[in-house]
């Protein structure tokens, strides 16, 4: 294969500078790669055993991997990388996206339009701070965000008003996320004596059972599995919930996220990226093709088929954001719908068009998932999202 | 030539690694670090195991997760009936002497991860399906894999006899933490291609004839491609395989009803039975060659 593979002294500066090179790239899509990983493979490219081009590819791979995706991902990267084959696969999904899908498209401009400055200041304003200057612009900073989160999504039309309520989007979610976690902490109960341990103290106290301890079963963590719509029509309020759902699911681990529009695209690995610009590219690397019609009924079907085992125990609740309106046959959403109903303890489905005045679940679709619904409710401005708390907080 | 090696001691004792796969055991043993196999379920994760002990004759120990698992019954545990006993036994003896000695290594049980580290040969020791396990458990068990030592509080601290080869599986229920990922090699462990089960299905019933192995390989692969809730693992194939051998088919293609009578060695679920109909069957066998 590579004869500038074999050329090179496998310990010279060369080679090393190739290796970092290399990993360079791996962390740019994603790998999880230490010092120890390179270190290892410097020991490996040393060892006259595995320095042969026909092994490195086994080796760094077994090294460098960490999980399933990236494992698919390895021998594109490699290619790309060590054989200068595929490169413009590998430059893009290094490097800033070409295209977003129309999903993503506002949530992109809003970003690329402002400057570090400008965000800080709207983190500020959005929160009523104390280190704004004068009076007035706090009581501006106040009505703002009041008024923020009533507005219906698609409303929001200047790009500054759509980061705020990004940001304001995604600080719900980690405030939501907080308090979750917290009362499943505090709902821990359920008392039982644990005689194994009992049994432990007593032989401190010659056998005679004085302390009894006692065990505390633990509760299953609430887990969130949530389901975007990211078709055309819902693209005004796909961009706000991709950074809501950003913000309950970065470093909580007891969530998963997917969006849908003419197939199911998993996503929480994009949305465990901490910084939330960040998150954003690689998720409209991931939703790339979207557009066209929605297909609610196969990209459930998917979900059952592939994700539901591994996503859903019995403290899950699975949250669909959609608008219904599904190209596929309505039957098909509905028996999707029930299987989906008979694993999950609860099926929460946003509606941005709650919201408007004179909706009525008219679409076809959303009438035939409608009898496997928990709870229906609306998701066209940040209260509504707010409201949503209560709700989780019960399961 | 490091992986061929395994490669050969491996196929030894039954089991038939394909290339990565060898390379991946190489490193665990040159680097010394654990090695995390992932996959769908009857791939033959717990397989690699079993084989890695047979071919260096050593102990095979398992820890098998899940949820609520903990030290307890993974590291150590006195022995508190033994204990109750000894204590009755000397009562009215001095205090401090029954409770050195009741604190003993005599009272001491060991369980699979405290065993491990004992042996006199290194181990091969299996950490079976660790997504089970809680999240707690697994940064316990990060401590233990990296510096091999234990420490129990009425003993001290038990440094490591030898460093046993630790394999580590899951099934993905659960998504393991970056640490855990980190401190490990990783392989993802497919379905054999079809040349590797035929070697397989060969390799473990030496009887059946070779053309029948490949066609067998062949058309579980076929079925794999199907739509089926739980997709045929390699123990599926051989028990299949072996029931194949037993009624002495020699062409699959001679007999589809009996081939369709007995996929059921292959078929797990009453969902992919129905999907599974004769007509599908013969389909798939006219394509096996």
């Amino acid at each position: 294969m590579s004869a500038a593979l074999e050329m090179e002294n496998p310990i010279g500066a060369g080679a090393r500078t190739k290796l970092n090179g290399f990993v360079h790239v791996l962390r740019d899509n994603g790998f999880v790669v230490g010092l120890a990983e390179t270190r290892d493979a410097l020991t490996v490219l040393a060892s006259p055993d595995a320095a042969r081009p026909s092994r490195l590819r086994p080796a760094l791979r077994a090294l460098f991997c960490s999980r399933q995706s990236d494992w698919q991902k390895f021998d594109e990267l490699f290619d790309a990388y060590w054989l200068q084959r595929g490169m413009k696969s590998a430059t893009r999904i290094s490097g800033a996206p070409q295209t977003s899908p129309p999903g993503l498209q506002t949530q992109a401009a809003g970003q690329r339009g402002f400057g570090e400055s400008d965000q800080a200041d709207h983190v500020e304003r959005g929160e009523g701070s104390e280190v704004s200057e004068t009076g007035q612009s706090k009581r501006e900073g106040a009505s703002r965000t009041e008024l923020l989160s009533k507005t219906d999504f698609r409303h929001l039309t200047q790009p500054e008003d759509l980061e705020a309520a990004h940001q304001l989007a995604e600080r719900l979610a980690r405030s939501m996320r907080a308090r979750l976690t917290r009362r499943m902490h505090a709902r821990r109960s359920g008392q039982r004596l644990d005689l194994r341990r009992t049994i432990h103290k007593s032989i401190a106290h010659g056998g005679t059972p004085l302390e009894l301890v006692r065990r505390k079963r633990k509760d299953k963590p609430l887990r969130l599995v949530v389901l975007l719509d990211a078709s055309g029509s819902m693209n005004l309020y796909s961009a706000v919930f991709l950074r809501f759902m950003h913000g309950v699911l970065d470093s909580f681990r007891e969530a998963e996220a997917f969006v849908f529009h003419t197939r199911l695209i998993h996503i929480s690995p994009a949305l465990k990226e901490r910084n939330p610009q960040r998150a954003m590219e690689r998720m409209s690397l991931l939703a790339q093709g979207t557009g066209g019609g929605t297909r609610i009924g196969e990209s459930l079907a998917t979900f059952n088929r592939w994700h539901a085992k591994r996503c859903i125990h019995s403290r899950t609740c699975v949250m669909i954001v959609s608008d219904g309106y599904d190209t596929g046959p309505a039957e098909n959403l509905g028996v999707e719908m029930q299987a989906l109903r008979r694993r999950c303890r609860r099926i929460a489905w946003l509606n941005p068009m709650i919201g408007w005045q004179g909706y009525a679940p008219e679409a076809a679709g959303m009438k035939a998932a409608l009898p496997h619904i928990d709870l229906f409710a609306p998701a066209h401005n940040l209260d509504s999202l707010e409201a949503l708390e209560p709700y989780l907080a019960r399961i | 030539m490091p992986q061929e090696q395994v490669a050969t001691q491996l196929a030894a004792v039954g089991y038939i690694p394909d290339r990565d796969l060898a390379m991946a055991l190489w490193l665990m043993e040159s680097l010394k670090r654990p090695l995390l196999l992932e996959g769908e379920a009857g791939v033959g994760k717990t397989e690699v195991a079993r084989a890695l002990a047979h071919a260096h004759d050593t102990r095979l120990i398992r820890l098998q997760c899940y949820e609520g698992l903990d030290q307890s019954a993974a590291l150590y545990e006195w022995n508190y009936q033994r204990q109750l006993l000894a204590i009755k036994a000397r009562e009215g003896s001095d205090a401090s002497a029954v409770e050195e000695h009741i604190f003993s290594e005599t009272y001491l049980l060991e369980r699979p991860l405290l065993a491990a580290i004992r042996q006199d040969k290194p181990a091969v020791l299996l950490i079976d399906e660790v997504d089970r396990a809680d999240e707690e458990f697994e940064a316990f068990l990060l401590e233990l894999l990296s510096d091999f030592q234990v420490s129990i509080p009425e003993l001290g601290t038990i440094t490591a006899t030898t460093i046993p080869r630790v394999i580590l599986t899951s099934n993905g229920t659960r998504e393991l933490s970056d640490a855990l990922r980190r401190r490990c090699l990783y392989h993802y462990v497919d379905y054999p291609d079809v040349d590797r089960e035929a070697r397989i299905i060969l390799s473990r019933l030496p009887g059946i004839d070779t053309d029948l192995a490949l066609q067998i390989a062949n058309m579980v692969s076929l079925i794999r491609k199907e739509d089926l809730r739980k997709s045929p693992g390699v123990a599926e194939t051989l028990d299949w395989a072996a029931t194949l051998a037993g009624l002495e088919i020699r062409h699959l293609r001679d007999d589809p009803e009996t081939v369709h009578e007995t996929l059921m060695c292959l078929i797990k679920t009453a969902e992919d039975t129905a999907r599974m109909t004769r007509e599908v069957s013969d389909r798939l066998l006219g394509k096996v060659a």
